[in-house]
């Protein structure tokens, strides 16, 4: 497998955390050149490299970019995603210990190129420990005089997954409940207090200097033509070693999984993998037996890449367990807004309590489904339709399991 | 008001007002500094938050129960929060969690996915994270905690 650490580079590094390190080893010479481009040559560029969001999308990074507007009357903003609370993903959190200083390297270029003067980190409240170290590095950047034309702020959650979603993220920094607003009809950047916003996952951001560094081509070296560069994937459940390792897109996932993580623990056999966090469909083992890590692949199985964290499961596991410990995760961090969503991720999560109580029946099965459509495509944001695509998958692919418990 | 913030907390959040373009930004870091202040938020903290921020007080109580890791109530034993998502179960969050469950003298939460799924078991204690757990291990932490 081709080594390929564009945002990893430096994890290993002893210290890498600090501003002598990161500079020691070519942290912040994109700035030395920065100002020779114009601020629309570096979202040329960004487009150019197809950077696409590491946040769970993979939204094209420079279209979203250019929706800022340039010279616009009212101060801009950059919203830095770390609310990184998607269950199997812990990657965020590997950049803000261990290389805190590339992020703020690319805050800088994104809001350059924006024309914003003050970005946010908002950061889950349970990291704490690692915000600590990120405001290390921040603290470090004022001292060093690096953040005299751009302020980083960082803002603390306080335990809501649903934060992580953009809309939902921005009412929170608006000091509100953290509810996802209604998606506008044409596109148009994010709103902080009805000042144009862009959002950005930590990783995208954390991905800007080497583009700017390194041109446009030299990233798109590395991945597909459709999903070009690299990712930190991660792997955890059941594996030998978990953790997170940075590969290019469509790499194969398998060869992935045997090179970084040591395959299956305990060598058994694998049963099945959830591919980027719970939101994504679940797949058999026979499915990932071929398959790609990139947005076309995984699109193509009917899942999706989400944020590449890998959740493995051995051939013991129980997944009707499986799904009731992930209804369990989206009944307790449903926002409650809608109906669908607020009841449907309550009553699934009964229902399957009640299957795995062998006091099942085929109706409730089918109830399930029932309820499963009910939650699709009738709500704010795709919170709902995700837990409803989750139910649907686990009872197709694993129907024998459901049934051998009625 | 029986509730005032401390001279620092208040220097604090004259600094932060200047970074953000509206004082209503300042509800979730006024909140965070009042539960650290006190150990947790009450109704007096809630209304000294509101007069500094220009918020009424039942919108902050509101965003105060929406958040989680908020506390409303003092609590005098230990917390002690163990992930129970899915990564954590599948690599033994449940024997933590039964072990726990039996001691009296913390109080146990079962949280969700902690940003920590390649260290599982894991749980967090005062803000900080503790990974791959056993159950000896976890008897070592609270043993040294107490
Ligand atoms: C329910 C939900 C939760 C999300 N959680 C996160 C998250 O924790 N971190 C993140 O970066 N993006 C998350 N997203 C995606 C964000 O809405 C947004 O698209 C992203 O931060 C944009 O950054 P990117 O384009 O750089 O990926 C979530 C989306 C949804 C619908
Ligand atoms: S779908 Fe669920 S999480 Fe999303 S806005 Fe509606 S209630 Fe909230
Ligand atoms: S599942 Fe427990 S930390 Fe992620």
């Amino acid at each position: 497998m081709r080594d390929c650490k564009i945002v990893s580079r430096k994890f290993e590094l002893p210290n890498s955390h600090t501003l002598e390190v990161s500079k020691a080893h070519g942290g912040y010479k994109t700035l030395e050149k920065l100002r020779e481009h114009s601020p629309l040559e570096i979202i040329d560029i960004i487009k150019a490299s197809n950077l696409r969001g590491k946040g769970g999308g993979g939204a094209p990074a420079g279209e979203k970019w250019e929706l800022m507007p340039q010279n616009s009357l009212k101060p801009s903003f950059l919203a830095v995603n770390c609310d990184e609370s998607e269950p199997g993903t812990f990657k965020d959190r590997q950049i803000i210990t261990k290389d805190p200083h590339l992020l703020i390297e690319g805050i800088l270029i994104t809001c350059y190129a924006i024309r914003a003067k003050h970005a946010y980190i908002y950061i889950r409240g349970e990291y704490k420990q690692f915000q600590d170290i990120l405001q290390g590095a921040i603290d470090e950047a004022y001292e060093d005089g690096l953040l005299k034309e751009c302020d980083i702020t960082v803002h603390r959650g306080a335990g809501a997954y649903i934060c992580g979603e953009k809309s939902a993220l921005l009412e929170s920094m608006e000091g509100k409940r953290g509810h996802p607003r209604l998606k506008p009809k044409q596109k148009e950047p994010e709103w902080f207090f009805d000042n144009p916003t862009l959002v950005n996952n930590v990783e995208t951001i954390a991905t800007v200097p080497f583009i700017v560094q390194n041109g446009a081509d030299a990233y798109r070296a590395f991945g597909t033509e459709q999903s070009p560069g690299t990712l930190l994937f991660s792997m955890s459940g059941h594996v030998q070693k978990p953790g997170v390792y940075e590969a290019e897109f469509g790499t194969s996932m398998m060869e992935y999984i045997r090179h970084f993580g040591g395959g299956v623990k305990g060598g058994k056999k694998l049963k099945a993998v959830i591919p980027g966090g719970v939101s994504c469909g679940v797949l058999t083992a026979e499915e990932c037996e071929n398959l790609t890590l990139d947005y076309e692949a995984l699109r193509c199985m009917r899942s999706s890449l989400g944020t590449g964290g890998m959740i493995l499961m051995d051939e013991d596991t129980d997944m009707v367990v499986a799904l009731k410990n992930i209804l369990e995760f989206y009944h307790e961090e449903s926002c409650g807004q809608c109906t669908p969503c607020r009841e449907g991720t309550g009553w699934s999560d009964k229902l399957v309590a009640k299957i795995l109580e062998k006091k099942g029946t085929k109706e409730d099965l089918n109830k399930l489904l029932e309820i499963a459509d009910t939650m699709n495509g009738k709500t704010i944001c795709v919170f709902a339709p995700a837990a409803s695509a989750v139910i649907v998958d686990f009872m197709r692919k694993f129907r024998d399991e459901f049934e051998a418990k009625l | 008001m029986s509730f005032m913030f401390s001279k620092e907390n208040l220097l604090k959040i004259e600094e932060l007002k200047k970074r953000y373009p509206n004082p209503h930004a300042l509800s979730l870091p006024c909140l965070w500094m009042a539960q650290y202040q006190e150990g947790f938020i009450s109704l007096d903290a809630i209304d000294a938050i509101s007069q500094i921020i220009h918020m009424p007080s039942m919108e902050i109580y509101g965003v105060a129960t929406f958040y989680t890791m908020f506390r409303l109530e003092p609590s005098e034993k230990l917390i002690v929060d163990v992930c129970k998502t899915l990564s954590c179960k599948l690599c033994g969050s449940d024997e933590i969690l039964e072990h726990l469950e039996k001691n009296d003298t913390i109080k146990l939460r079962h949280v969700e996915c902690l940003g920590s799924c390649s260290t599982a078991p894991v749980m967090q204690i005062n803000d900080v994270y503790y990974e791959n757990l056993t159950i000896a291990k976890v008897d070592a932490i609270l043993k040294e905690l107490k």
